[in-house]
């Protein structure tokens, strides 16, 4: 594991006007770590998120990345080019809802390859059989490559877009809410199925999630936003263990019991 | 001669011409790129060829000898309105023979001549954007295009393979024009594709519907994009062409009744009819005129 952080973010502040979107939030992210940003609705998870994944230009602040080459990148004055290009080779980004993340009228073993063939893949033999061992890897029936993920279940398609992010191997995964719509059991899987891939890749993963249980799971950080501030920050364990902040301590409690 | 008001040489204001040969100016700097212009109503439905008709209005003189196929053929409806049109608003001398014309106006192929230095071939575009089915956002296929983002269009070659074993795309085969832009050579079939390369004519292409001008100047590197295990073929035919015997040009499938009778003819008429004149006969003509004899 590197000594250095692969995400330096550093004041990082969205308004909508006067509104706050985030503020002032500051955090490192190493290499190998799962960060789970937890909070209720409107806090400024999703915000947040989407600042760091240069999907949204904050107000204020900065996000430095540890490139592949081992010098520190300020995101936000690279090129629009430089940027794209780390999102489709050196990041992924898991949406809540499976369609925006995946191309519903192509084949799966497309949706797996597409990233291939946009870093310059041009053999279509390799490009199936990555695709296929990709589907393997992420429990979907090797027979079903060639159908569209509008025949998948939810929980196919969530799992084939993760496939389709990690095909390039990436060092950093954004997930927004990667288990929202899919019932318990259909969750319990994806869940073991995300911590055995992060495991076995040593990714990076920043997951925002409304469900403590899955920063639990998943997590080995977290932090817990109100009102686009980060109340509190620490270990998992530490914090759902023994919460300091009013409102984690409220939202720890708020847990239904079966 | 009427009083009545008349229209300009070759129907367009002089406005309106200038603006377009700025498009096409440059669309040849830019080979492949495709230039934005104000595309004019024209006294034809869109479909019809409104946008090869203002390329080719545009850049006509009187000294212009215009050619205008569709489907390859000199004679078919869109053909012949057009190749009337031009001689009714420009007075040019139009031929049917490939060789002789300067100017030649096409839709769905490129003639089986090979074209010379000086000639200009002005194709009819329906849909310029060759990202369009897979990406239906405007605003993100210019995008791709600036950043020349092109692994979408792989995923739809992809797709041909994964559902019919090879590249089942046979018109409207994307293409990579100077090593840069991806570009749609309109609907000719792919069997065309080979001639735009380092070809000696400036190809320009006009769409009106989408208001979009591009062209290839003369002796670009043009190359038909493909995997490399399933590398780029044109269409082959089994036999030669019934009238002319003609082979190694593309042929169109004619039914002659209802008992599955069919032949396959050149697409190109001129080609067709100049072989016919040089002495080569086909199968099928060699029967009839034993037949009348």
């Amino acid at each position: 594991m590197s000594d250095q952080p692969l995400l330096k973010v550093r004041n990082l502040s969205k308004f909508y006007g006067n509104r706050i979107g985030c503020n002032t939030v500051s955090f490192d992210l190493w290499p190998g770590e799962v960060l789970a940003i937890v909070g209720e609705s409107g806090s400024g998870k999703t915000t947040l998120l989407n600042c760091l994944s240069t999907r949204l230009m904050p107000t204020t602040g900065s996000v430095d990345y540890h490139m592949r080459d081992g010098q520190y990148r300020e995101l936000y004055h690279m090129s629009e080019a430089e940027r794209r290009f780390l999102m489709r080779t050196d990041w992924g980004f898991v949406h809540q809802n499976p369609a925006d993340g995946l191309r519903m009228t192509v084949s799966a073993g497309a949706n797996v390859g597409e990233r291939l063939m946009a870093i310059g893949d041009r053999h279509y033999g390799n490009i199936r059989q990555t695709a296929t061992e990709w589907l393997e890897r992420v429990e979907i029936s090797t027979d079903r490559i060639d159908d569209q993920p509008r025949a998948f279940s939810g929980g196919m398609r969530q799992r084939l877009q993760i496939a389709r992010n990690l095909v390039t191997g990436p060092r950093l995964v954004f997930m927004d809410e990667p288990t929202g719509g899919l019932d318990v059991s259909v969750q319990a899987r994806l869940l073991d199925l995300v911590r055995g891939l992060v495991n076995d890749l040593g990714l990076s993963a920043i997951v925002v999630t409304h469900d403590l249980a899955v920063a639990r799971l998943l997590s080995h950080r977290m932090m817990v936003m109100k009102d686009g501030h980060v109340i509190e920050q620490g270990l998992t364990d530490r914090v759902l263990d023994d919460p300091r902040e009013p409102y984690t301590q409220l939202l720890v409690s708020s847990i239904l019991q079966v | 001669m009427s009083d009545l008001a008349t229209y300009n040489f070759a129907y367009l204001d002089e406005q309106t011409k200038r603006m377009i040969r700025r498009a096409i100016l440059k669309a040849i700097a830019i080979p492949g790129y495709q230039v934005p212009f104000a595309s004019r109503e024209m006294p034809m439905p869109y479909g019809w060829g409104t946008g090869g008709v203002q390329v080719t209005a545009s850049i006509i003189g009187p000294e212009d000898v215009l050619k205008v196929i569709d489907q390859g053929a000199d004679d078919t409806t869109n053909a012949v309105s057009i190749r009337a049109f031009f001689q009714k608003v420009a007075e040019v001398a139009v031929t049917t023979h490939t060789g002789e014309a300067s100017i030649i106006q096409t839709r769905h192929r490129i003639p089986e001549e090979t074209l010379r230095e000086g000639q200009v071939l002005v194709y009819q575009v329906p849909i310029p954007e060759p990202l369009r089915f897979l990406e239906p956002r405007e605003t993100e296929t210019r995008k791709m295009h600036a950043l020349e983002e092109y692994g979408l269009m792989h995923v739809k070659l992809y797709e041909d393979i994964a559902k019919h074993g090879r590249i089942a795309t046979t018109y409207a085969y994307p293409v990579k024009v100077h090593g840069r832009y991806v570009m749609d050579p309109s609907p000719t079939p792919k069997f065309d594709n080979p001639k735009m390369h380092m070809s000696e004519a400036l190809q320009l292409f006009g769409a009106g519907r989408e208001k979009r001008i591009y062209a290839v100047p003369p002796f670009t590197e043009v190359v038909s994009l493909d995997f490399e295990d399933h590398p780029f073929e044109i269409q082959t035919f089994d036999k030669p062409c019934a009238l002319c015997g003609a082979e190694h040009v593309y042929l169109d499938e004619v039914v002659l009744d209802d008992k599955g009778g069919r032949m396959f003819v050149c697409s190109d008429t001129d080609h067709c009819e100049t072989r016919q004149a040089e002495g080569h006969f086909g199968a099928m003509l060699a029967t009839s005129k034993e037949a009348a004899e």
